[in-house]
């Protein structure tokens, strides 16, 4: 077996440099595929993530069809190349479990009555995994309904929050997972103040659980800007004379 | 692909207002105060064929949990440890609903949040189910059937693995010649070692309401819920935050502290069970 690597250094830092509450660099942009009806790519360090939607669009089969309301489709999906061991691409049970945390979260921004017996398809591709890739697809997720146009009540924004050697640390990668003690992915509508998707993998004591969802609430807010930014990038710029 | 349930628009309409009302008055459908179980009844060992069973009812929800035990080779990444693997069927039989197949997703997110719930405090001692370490290991199989489908299946399947577990004897190896096993599947020998119990609360949210353990009814109805898994040393071990709302900070607060009192109440009963399982345990199939 490997032996464990250092995962928080004597003077506090953890094993890429990071602060015990400081997120991997972040890159997003809006628009990134030209079929699809809104797309997003967001990166947190080597994590590499993009988004796809498709609709409001009508229904195949036809008897999916909600009379009051748009269906979302969700599919979280791994690349077989985004792994250190090659993933099949068949659909895994944890893909399973995602897309369906995914959807949810998204059902609760959407403003779904507003399209009857249409669907919207939202289809999250991870190109890289390197650790909290369902909070980047999510992050993703929502830029892309943002650029499709979708009516939504916020954006959902999302990181994960980690323990690590008994401390708690933000926007966790896959070595401090693995090695980690705990790993609890969180997404918000911000500006609503709304929950809408938390999970936990590991053991925190009740007192631990407050601190890491504080914690995950400053980084939820930071990575909001960022989206708005992305968001405020493609539609407010004016193009020069 | 994750797709939005159906849901017949029209009659749990009409009936969320009944709930709802009849919650702001602090009660339920059922005659529940808000915070109460239905009656748990359980039973163990209803199959003697598996190494560890238990059949557990909450209310008119039935699921059972088969554990067996079969010889295998470790994960890489852990060569030294046994190998659990839960896995939760939705049988046809449990609900109309239920149609036959693979598992869906919900059947999937129950599997996977029992075996986080198992996995992450450590409840069984995987490290000591290594027969020839780096090769041969035991194979722990928890095999949840759910037979009757009235709601909180989480928390029912949850509470016949956590049974099932602590009744699991492991049969008794026969011989090991170099690299092969060969065990006695009808003589058992030692229990399963296990570490600590664990117990999941699973709590839904109706407006601005929270109920412990929704009936099928009350989950028709339901905006969201979470699944919170507590150990016995009083540690959160696993969430599941579900459905199409979300939950304000102070929520999620005041679930997490409602479920941790729950909890509680679930461990007790579990110890009573355990400690005297003639007098606590019922026949139920």
């Amino acid at each position: 077996m490997i032996e464990k690597p250092v995962l928080i250094k004597e003077d506090g830092t953890r094993h890429d440099g990071r602060k015990s509450e400081e997120l991997r660099p972040i890159r997003m942009e809006v628009g990134v595929l030209k079929n699809a009806d809104g797309s997003a790519l967001v990166e947190f360090g080597r994590t590499k993530v993009i988004a796809a939607v498709y609709g409001p669009r009508e229904i195949h089969p036809k008897h999916m069809t909600l009379p009051d309301r748009a269906l979302i489709r969700c599919r979280y999906h791994m690349a077989p190349f985004s792994t250190s061991e090659r993933k099949s691409p068949a659909p895994s049970r944890r893909e399973v479990e995602l897309s369906k945390v995914i959807r949810e979260a998204l059902e609760a921004t959407v403003f779904t009555d507003l399209y009857p017996r249409t669907t919207i398809d939202v289809f999250i591709e991870v190109l890289q995994a390197d650790g909290g890739t369902r909070t980047t697809g999510l992050t993703a997720a929502s830029l892309a309904l943002a650029d499709a146009g979708i009516p939504m009540r916020d954006l959902v924004a999302a990181v994960a929050v980690g323990k690590v050697n008994g401390v708690l640390v933000l926007d966790i990668d896959e070595l401090e997972d693995e090695y980690g003690e705990a790993d609890m992915p969180v997404a918000m509508m911000p500006s609503l103040g709304k929950i809408v998707l938390l999970q936990l993998n590991g053991v925190l004591t009740p007192e631990e659980f407050k601190k890491a969802l504080e914690l995950a609430k400053k980084g939820i807010n930071e990575i909001y800007r960022l989206q708005k930014e992305a968001l405020t990038k493609k539609y407010l710029s004016y193009p020069e004379e | 692909m994750s797709l939005t349930p159906v849901q017949t628009p029209i009659i749990p309409r009409l009936k969320k207002e009944k709930i709802v009302s009849l919650i702001k008055t602090g009660k339920r459908i059922d005659g529940r105060r808000l915070d109460e179980y239905r009656p748990i009844t359980i039973q163990l060992n209803p199959i003697q064929k598996a190494e560890g069973s238990a059949a557990v009812k909450i209310g008119d929800t039935m699921a059972m949990v088969g554990v067996k035990l079969e010889v295998g080779i470790p994960y890489s990444d852990r060569p030294n440890e046994g190998v659990l693997q839960v896995h939760a069927e939705f049988v046809p039989l449990a609900s109309p609903t239920f149609e036959p197949g693979p598992p869906d997703e919900n059947a999937i997110e129950t599997a996977r949040v029992i075996d986080r719930s198992l996995r992450e405090p450590r409840a069984i001692r995987l490290e000591d189910l290594a027969i020839i370490p780096g090769q041969k290991v035991w194979i722990v199989f928890n095999d949840i059937y759910l037979l009757d489908h009235d709601g909180n299946i989480i928390d029912a399947s949850m509470l016949a693995s956590m049974l099932a577990l602590n009744v699991t004897k492991m049969p008794k190896i026969v011989s090991i010649e170099g690299d092969k096993v060969v065990i006695d599947k009808d003589s058992r020998g030692q229990k399963l070692p296990l570490n600590l119990n664990v117990v999941t609360v699973t709590i839904g949210k109706v407006d601005k309401y929270f109920i412990v353990d929704p009936s099928l009814e009350e989950e028709s109805v339901l905006d969201a819920k979470i699944t919170v898994a507590v150990d016995s040393l009083g540690r959160i071990v696993g969430l599941q935050k579900m459905g199409m709302e979300g939950f304000t900070e102070d929520e999620v607060d005041y679930v997490i502290e409602l479920a941790l009192k729950k909890a509680k109440e679930l461990h007790s009963l579990l110890e009573k069970v355990l400690k005297n399982p003639e007098e606590a345990s019922k026949s139920i199939v």
